[in-house]
């Protein structure tokens, strides 16, 4: 069937079978490979995208839930060849490794800082607890996020 | 991306993680074409049982189905393995373990693959299956593979130093005990995949691998193909740790690509798939005896250590010898009797994980240490401190240290750290129903192959029309940063920053034969070969530029970001204009570096020298772990830890803490909740719901430090660091934990219901209006 969608602040239409998982369609069909399959259960995290700004996991909806939906994958964040300040962050604390929870860690930081843009370290842990990371101990992923919302905390604020 | 200078000790941000960051990276299970195929295996789901026949007729009949192969379609080996070729690439007359593949299946898409794998019959004669190593071990009435000479006993070893166990009669103090540790999984977030195309006779393979020039000979062996019609091309892998060390997809792969010639077909285990079929750590039973005299020197050990290597050999053979030359720890102990046996059983398959049979180990030497410290009545450093091994002293096997030996330096840091000095107020401050406790342990960490099986690698640099220097690396970045390492090195050799410096990542075609990303040997080997590569490089264009602007000497050139300048005259020439001067076989150098070998004779048996016996060089270290104990639920919280280690110098300090970080992370899911579980060989932790895994709420925040002592054979002065922080977690916690409630869990991991369980039995024996106060550290 036809899916309307917006991804990554384009108008996308899409034929699909309704019942084809999100991350294949992402994947396979649209080229974007930046959400991994992990589990393919919900429980790593690594597919994670951003439906209207709110983290989902793209190995378990359907492509018939994109219909009017606004999707965002980590694809879409950066401005051209200028890093969003959250990859850059990433890439400055040494958040990345292997890389494959990457993209999920990414976008789920990005919906935490929207929600709350100042988070202490706790908080963080708890946002990104749904998704693993096999590489870091976390440590610097959370140095990442924590300094990203201190440094715009200091823009704001000069 | 930003652009930095790259120098020797500065943290830089890596390279690679611009392209991951924003999911441009493409792993080897990214890749996609339009009519791409996909496959799949059929596993046994039995422990052990004869094949009678495959029945795969129905499953050829599904729509879209294009084939379904079995064991009499591989035209070569069908066997694989790095050091005992022992293992099918599809079973033929025997299952060893439910993980073994029957059939494999090529289908247009994964739903007609998944409805054909449903439809495959076998027709299979049980086999009493062996489940536990020591009964495998005493009463071979099941032999998992008849024609292994030693039975099921894949490789034992025994190592006698002074008067071995005698040694213990002479002691003031002895004490015992046995540990148990269960398998631990992988886990990487990436599982197994890859796809392959088979054109004009030659086999094309991208696979997520550690080991691209090694798969190589093991794809064409088994399937009966030449070497030069297999290439290995090997992206970033999604994780690795050892895993991915040696044949996971490949020769299936490769199977399913001859069959279907110039299409592309796709395997991605599933994690199921993956948790069932793919190796995992040893699990180990290990009885120790430490025995020591008054004045607190250790003076002889006892060790019995016995690895389920499950079905395969899968390295395990490897893995038991570095065990066994570890087991003493980093402690001068005169008399020891040290023994080790890795057995087949039906259980799930063992290999190759970071530690590589050290964390076991560890986890009991660094325990029997505490125990001997508590009977003694010293504290857990102070009886470090005595037994540390120097320079020049002969370790537990005997082997003569003669490389940098940091682990004195490394206890001394701990000794003056403000979380050492300020443990008992820290303990003092736990809450209600809570108890602290804090926990050291000694890590140490052997590099590279031994001194039999050549540790080379082979180095390639050239200089681009475009005016930058191409470095191809031979070994894979599984995502330790080796790759940005790399450039790091020759930027700084050749004078660059990083918009002047590319990579090209292992390719049997493209780049040089440099050994597997494993044994802490990446940087070390590789970059040792990179530097001669680099400065051969360098030498070379400046007598090229120093040439073409007439200069009395390349010692009036230099190197500097994109261009050389003569430094008199002030002219310059970039390095794009230098390239298309010389002709394409002077753009090109190469170096091969082997790494440098013990020549000592500390054992005379073979098979342990092949097998890695004994190392050279070693990196060492000391952990510390503060835990909080609930004591109505017997849970354990790691609140703070300390790593201290001596890897040699760093050449970014960002990626050294990256490594030792997550090593810890890794060790403390292995010391607190990971435990792999099979029943009759069926996995009863088939995914990430029954396998926990540490989540960001489960780990502390590590403090990091390095202690960097020059090793003089090393890349500046560098020694490996990617195992080391894993060999430490299991034992500092399990002592914080004694240190804290008195009890002591020899079996891991430390789960709650066990620590309770201890908590609960202690109480009762005790009178409950006693206090009891331990001896602190």
């Amino acid at each position: 069937m036809k899916i309307r969608f917006t991804l990554n602040g384009k108008e996308t239409e899409t034929d699909a079978p309704p019942d084809r998982r999100v991350i294949d369609l992402l994947r396979e069909d649209l080229g974007l490979t930046g959400a991994k399959e992990g589990c393919g259960s919900g429980e790593c995290g690594a597919c994670t995208i951003l439906v209207d700004g709110e983290t989902r996991l793209s190995c378990l909806m359907l492509s018939v839930q994109l219909e009017g939906r606004s999707i965002q994958t980590v694809e879409g964040i950066a401005q051209g060849d200028e890093l969003h300040p959250v990859q850059q962050s990433f890439v400055e604390h040494g958040a990345v490794q292997c890389g494959y929870c990457t993209s999920g860690m990414v976008l789920t930081s990005l919906d935490l800082l929207k929600r709350t843009p100042c988070p202490s370290r706790d908080e963080i842990r708890r946002a990104i607890s749904g998704n693993l990371c096999r590489c870091t101990g976390y440590q610097k992923i959370v140095d990442a996020v924590e300094r990203v919302s201190r440094n715009s905390g200091e823009r704001e604020e000069s | 991306m930003k652009n930095t200078i790259l120098e020797i000790g500065k943290t830089i941000p890596r390279a690679d993680a611009y392209a991951k960051v924003t999911g441009k990276e493409r792993y080897a299970a990214d890749f996609h074409c339009p009519g791409m195929l996909w496959a799949g295996v059929k596993r046994a789901g039995v422990a052990h049982a004869r094949i009678k026949a495959v029945h795969a007729e129905a499953a050829g009949r599904v729509p879209g189905v294009l084939s379904v192969l079995t064991s009499k379609d591989v035209k070569g080996t069908n066997r694989q393995g790095v050091v005992r070729k022992d293992q099918p690439v599809l079973a033929d007359d025997r299952i060893r373990f439910p993980g073994d593949p029957v059939a494999l299946v090529i289908a247009d898409d994964r739903d007609s693959l998944a409805a054909a794998l449903e439809r495959i019959e076998m027709d299979l004669e049980p086999l009493p299956p062996v489940f536990d190593p020591e009964e495998a071990m005493e009463r071979e009435t099941v032999l998992i593979h008849e024609d292994h000479p030693g039975g099921n006993v894949l490789l034992k070893g025994a190592i006698e130093k002074g008067e071995g166990e005698a040694g213990l009669k002479e002691c003031d103090y002895v004490v015992e005990a046995e540990f148990r540790l269960p398998y631990q999984e992988h886990a990487y977030l990436e599982t197994e995949g890859g796809w392959a195309v088979f054109k004009e006779g030659s086999l094309e393979i991208t696979v997520s691998t550690q080991t691209p020039f090694r798969d190589r000979a093991e794809v064409a062996e088994a399937l009966g193909l030449g070497l030069d019609k297999v290439r290995i091309i090997a992206p970033f892998c999604g994780g690795a740790f050892g895993g991915k060390d040696g044949i996971t997809v490949q020769s299936l792969l490769g199977l399913a690509a001859l069959h279907h010639p110039d299409r592309a077909v796709k395997i991605v285990w599933h994690r199921e798939e993956s948790f069932l079929a793919s190796a995992k750590r040893h699990p180990a039973r290990l009885h120790y005896t430490l025995g020591a005299g008054k004045d607190g020197c250790f003076h002889a050990l006892r060790a019995k250590i016995l690895y389920d290597t499950g079905p395969y050999d899968h390295l395990g053979g490897v893995v038991m010898a570095l065990g066994l030359e570890h087991a003493a720890g980093p402690y001068r102990i005169p008399h020891c009797s040290l023994k080790a046996w890795a057995v087949y059983t039906n259980n799930p398959l063992s290999g190759a994980f970071r530690g590589f049979g050290v964390p076991q180990v560890n986890a009991a030497m660094e325990q029997i240490v505490d125990m001997m410290a508590e009977k003694i009545g010293i504290s857990p450093l102070e009886i470090r401190l005595r037994n540390a091994l120097k320079r020049g002293d002969k370790n537990g096997v005997g082997a003569t240290l003669t490389t940098s030996t940091g682990i004195t330096a490394c206890l001394e840091t701990l000794r003056d750290h403000p979380m050492w000095k300020n443990r008992q107020e820290w303990k003092e401050a736990a809450g209600a129903f809570r108890t602290r406790g804090v926990g050291i342990a000694c890590v140490m960490q052997g590099m590279g192959y031994g001194p039999v099986v050549p540790d080379t690698a082979n180095a390639k640099i050239e200089i681009t029309e475009e005016g930058k220097f191409r470095v191809y690396c031979g070994v894979v970045d599984m995502g330790q940063g080796n790759d940005a390492t790399c450039l790091q090195i020759a930027g700084d050799i050749l004078g660059q920053d990083s918009l002047h410096m590319e990579l090209v990542l292992p390719d049997t075609s493209e780049t040089l034969p440099s050994g597997s990303a494993s044994a802490s040997r990446t940087t070390y080997t590789f970059g040792n070969a990179l530097i001669v590569a680099a400065g051969s490089m360098k030498r070379r264009v400046l007598e090229k530029a120093a040439d073409l602007l007439m200069a009395a000497g390349h010692e009036e050139m230099a190197l500097v970001p994109g261009l050389i300048r003569h430094l008199p005259s002030g002219k310059e020439i970039p390095l794009g204009m230098l390239a298309r001067l010389l002709g394409t076989a002077e753009r090109v150098v190469t170096s091969r570096f082997r790494a440098p070998v013990s020549r000592e004779s500390v054992t005379s048996d073979p098979d342990l020298r092949l097998h890695g016996i004994p190392h050279l060089i070693f990196s060492y270290g000391v952990h510390m772990a503060c835990v909080e104990v609930d004591r109505l639920t017997g849970a354990v919280e790691v609140k703070r830890y300390l790593a201290v280690t001596d890897s040699g110098r760093v050449i970014n300090p960002q990626i050294l803490e990256q490594q030792i970080q997550g090593g810890i992370a890794q060790g403390l899911g292995y010391a607190l909740m990971e435990e792999f579980r099979a029943d009759k060989g069926r996995c009863e932790t088939p995914d990430f719901s029954t396998y926990i895994v540490p989540t960001s709420l489960d780990l502390p925040d590590m403090e990091t430090i390095a202690v960097e002592l020059y090793e003089q054979s090393g890349p500046f002065g560098l020694k490996g660091a990617g195992e080391i922080g894993i060999d430490g977690p299991v034992p500092a916690v399990a002592n914080a934990v004694a240190n804290g409630c008195g009890v002591r869990i020899t079996n891991l991991p430390l789960k709650a219901e066990r620590v309770y369980d201890l908590i609960r039995k202690r109480k009762m024996q005790q009178p409950a209006t006693k206090t009891q106060r331990h001896k602190d550290g």
